[in-house]
Parts: structure tokens; sequence; C-alpha cells
């Protein structure tokens, strides 16, 4: 398998931002009969510049956090980082097989039983039907949910709803691993057994990629921190350093 | 206008399409899932459809037959494969328009192919077209209408309508991703072709010279015809086949242009 790399160019993302006036052909159609010369600020466009100059590269073995306020970024940057938004301008190589923990939920169906969820959600982390076959019952065996598994998914309580996703989204080991905020679910006995299964996770990732506000949670985890204002690398370094500089503010 | 996205991989399109194909299991999961999702809690379950279908046929053949004074025996197969194969095309390109739309948090969190969510759409709509297929063989035998060799042509048809409502699936998800008024404007082209196309009657009743030339304008009329015909037992006219062939290239070679430099922005426009 190939190392993984993750490098971005000079990476710009502009978001255009639709209304519903704008969203619409009529106003396409119409302005063209008109023809003048109508500019964006007319046309109702708004245009937002949510990421500008980024320049980074992540090396395996790296594991990046990502802080900031909110609307600095971090979101567009995860969707970059992690080959779902294409940047405007620049570049963005990422190498290796990438997976998003941004919502466990994704893809599950409450109607469908736990063992069916187990399998929407294993596709949709990018598992084989074959491969799910196969840790399908060390998955049941995790979440401890018993018979439970044949039932309904909307028949489970929160609690278990919960252990069910986390514990198929856990089945799979990237190569380079998306997360915002950590995860961590259940009850005290089931919290411990998680949080080791989560560790086992992260340190076979060879990038970890995670947006947090907790310092705490940041300096267990990261070597490095990139910290995102108004769209643009505002410090990008030493955990320590910066995390003093930006939770001590 | 939003700026166009400066550098462009030429076969980032192809690739997209391929590895949606290759990844085969994601649309068949999720298609199933779709149609499972729809009918789990009804004991019937998608049979439904089945049912529905059969219900309007026998009132529109009813209906129309009377209307037109049609032997029934001829008619009401007509319809029959007429309806299932316009609720197929009408399915594909109504939920293609929103095959973007409908799949935003998955597209916003899961790097997979986007022409997976098409393929989704076209699976899904397949498992449905199966089940009111049910109808047929009953008809068949209710007429006792022989089945021949000529049927064989009509999966060469399917084949070839699925080639050409993929390419049309393809550019009018990703206008409608962007424009979501057009939406709208498809579904309701598509109710006025139901009428425009000889589903309902039939290309003999035509009697004027100029409405027969006027239909050769309507590509559903011939995609629907290499379906059709064979299975009723005819063969397609020599402009069917043509049309439909020259179709699905000129169409796929537009989409795969045309998705090439859009695909970048459709995670954008969401």
């Amino acid at each position: 398998m190939n190392k993984s790399s993750i490098e971005l160019k000079n990476v710009e993302v502009v978001f255009p931002v639709y209304n519903a006036t704008n969203l619409s052909l009529k106003n396409r159609v119409l302005s063209a009969v008109t023809g003048g010369k109508i500019d964006r600020a007319h046309d109702g466009a708004v245009i937002v510049k949510g990421l500008q100059q980024i320049n980074v590269k992540i090396n395996p073995g790296e594991r990046v956090g990502l802080v900031g306020h909110n609307g600095a970024g971090k979101t567009t940057l995860l969707r970059i980082l992690s080959g779902i938004y294409q940047p405007t301008s620049g570049e963005a190589d990422i190498r290796g097989e990438c997976v998003s923990l941004i919502n466990i939920g994704l893809g599950i169906d409450t109607e469908a039983t736990g063992r069916e969820n187990i399998l929407l959600r294993g596709v949709m982390m990018g598992m084989s039907p074959a491969e799910i076959k196969k840790i399908s019952n060390d998955i049941v065996d995790f979440t401890g949910l018993g018979d439970f598994i044949d039932l309904p998914f909307r028949t489970y309580s929160t609690g278990m709803q919960l252990r069910l996703a986390f514990a198929v989204s856990t089945a799979v080991k990237p190569q380079i691993l998306v997360m915002d905020e950590w995860l961590s679910t259940g009850d005290e006995e089931f919290k411990e057994r998680a949080d080791k299964r989560m560790a086992d996770v992260v340190s076979a990732a060879e990038i970890l990629i995670l947006a947090s506000h907790s310092k705490e949670l940041l300096l267990a985890n990261c070597t490095r921190l990139i910290w995102l204002e108004h769209g643009k690398i505002h410090m990008d370094g030493n955990p320590e350093e910066i995390a003093t500089k930006y939770f001590g503010q | 206008m939003v700026r166009p996205v400066e550098k462009t991989n030429k076969f980032e399109a192809l690739k997209d399409i391929l590895s949606a194909f290759k990844n085969y299991h994601l649309f068949m999961t999720l298609g199933w899932q779709d149609v499972a999702t729809r009918y789990r809690r009804s004991r019937v379950g998608a049979f439904w459809l089945t049912i529905n279908m059969i219900v309007m046929i026998t009132v529109l053949g009813a209906v129309f037959g009377t209307l037109f004074k049609v032997p029934i025996e001829q008619f009401l197969p007509n319809l029959t494969i007429g309806i299932i194969v316009w609720g197929f095309i009408t399915g594909l390109i109504n939920e293609g328009c929103l095959g973007f739309i409908s799949a935003q948090d998955t597209i916003l969190q899961v790097r997979m192919p986007l022409f997976t969510h098409l393929l989704r759409v076209v699976w899904r709509n397949m498992i449905i077209t199966a089940h009111n297929l049910l109808i047929l063989p009953i008809l068949f035998i209710v007429f006792s209408k022989p089945i021949s060799l000529i049927s064989v042509l009509s999966l060469l048809g399917f084949i070839l309508l699925v080639i050409n409502l993929c390419w049309m699936m393809l550019v009018f998800s990703i206008i409608c991703t962007r424009f979501r008024d057009l939406t709208q404007i498809i579904q309701n082209a598509m109710q006025v072709l139901f009428y425009a196309t000889p589903i309902i009657w039939s290309v003999e009743m035509l009697q004027e010279r100029f409405a027969l030339a006027f239909l050769n304008f309507n590509p559903f009329y011939h995609l629907l015809s290499i379906v059709r015909e064979p299975l009723l037992g005819f063969l397609p006219s020599l402009t069917n086949w043509i049309v439909a062939i020259s179709m699905a290239m000129i169409g796929w070679v537009f989409a795969i242009l045309f998705f090439n430099r859009y695909r970048k922005r459709v995670p954008y426009w969401l």
C-alpha cells in the first residue's frame, strides 16, 4: 500500500451563495433578455471566500489538530482534506484512503434492523459487503446489543443507537482519518471500551486530522496544530505554543 | 457567473463514472435499501407496485379501449408495456434531477463517485419495474398472445434505453443542482410528453402525415418503440434504432464533457 500524504498548494475556496432569487433560471433568462451588463452585486450573487492561500504539507505519522473560531473555515478545510471539495483554485493532492468521522449516523436507516444498518453504514464507510460480513459479528459483540441487533433501529434507546453507529464507524482503519471533535459515547462501562477502540483506530491511521475546541484533547493527540482565522492559516506548528496562544486569549 | 475551475483533468468524469461501476455494491446496496424502506412496514410490500399498476391499467384499458373502439386484446398489451416503460423513464428522469440534491448529506461527507448517486436511482427504478413486469406474463396468458423470438430484441432495446436515460440524468442532475427551478420544468415536460408519446394511443391512430412526422422528433417515442415493439412481436423501425443509437453516442459525448466541466462544482452548489 502506498504511503499517504496530503499537500495543499495555494488552495483557495470561494463559495457562491445562492439565495432563492439567484438560484433560479428565471433570472438568468431575464437578464439575458434585457441584455444589459448586470454585474455580480446586481445579480445578487454573494461570494464568500471560504479559504485563502492555504499551503500545507502533511506527512505520514503526523497528527494535526485544527483550531479556529466558528466560521474560520475548519469544516471547509476538513472537506478539502478529505477530498470532498476540490479547491476553486490552487492544488490539493491527497493520497491514501480517507475516512471522515464527522457524522457517524450518516446512512443509517431507522426502519432497518441493526444488522442491516451495519451493512448500510459499512458501505458508506467504503467497505464491501463481503468485508462487512466478516466483521459484522465482532461489531455485534462490541455493541453488546445481543438479540436487539435483529430488531429495527428505531426501537433502540438513544444510547444503543449511538453504540451501533460508533461501532460500525470505528470498524474501518483508514490511512487518513478526519474527525470533527472526538467520538465518545455511552455510559461509563461502554465509554471505556469505546475510548480504547477509538485510540486503536487513531493510532492505526497514518494521518490524523482533528478539529476540536478542547485543549486537553488536542494536546494529548496532536503533534501539530493549525490555527485558522478568517479562512487563512494564522499559525501552524508546535501544539503547546499555539494552544497557549489560542486558548489563552 | 461562477468562476470556472481552472485546472480540469480531462479524464475526471470518466474516472468518476467507471469507479461508480467498479464499486457496484454501493449503488446496489443503497438502491435496494431505498425500495426496502418504502415498503418495510407493509404486509404486501413492494407488490403494492404491481397491484397499483394492475388497477391503473384496468381502468385506463376500460376507458380508452371503449373510447377508441379498439379490440381490447390489441389495446391492452400495448398500453400495459407502454405504461410500465414510461414509468421507468419518468422515474429515472424525475428522480435523476434530484439525484445529487437528495444525496446532499452523503456527498458532503463521504468521498464516493458522484455517478454512484445516479446509478442508485437507476437501480431503484429497475427493482420497481421488475415488480411491474410480473403483470406481463399474466397479460400474455389471458390474451393467449404467443411470445415470438423477436421479444429478445427488447432486451437490447432496454439496454439502449438505459444508456440513453443515463446521460440525460447526468446532465439534468448537474443543471438541477445549480438551478433548482429546472426540476419543476423537467417534471412538467415529462408530463406533457406522456401525452405526446404513443402510450395510451397508438401510431396507427394517427391519420395525418403531419402528426407522424412530428412524432419522429419525440426522442421518447423511439426509445419506447425499441423496447415495446419486440415484446409485441413487431420489429422496431430502422429509424427507431438509428435515432436511439446516435442519440446515445452524441448524448454521452456531451454529457461527459459537461460532467468534466462541472463535476467539481456540484458539492459547492449543494
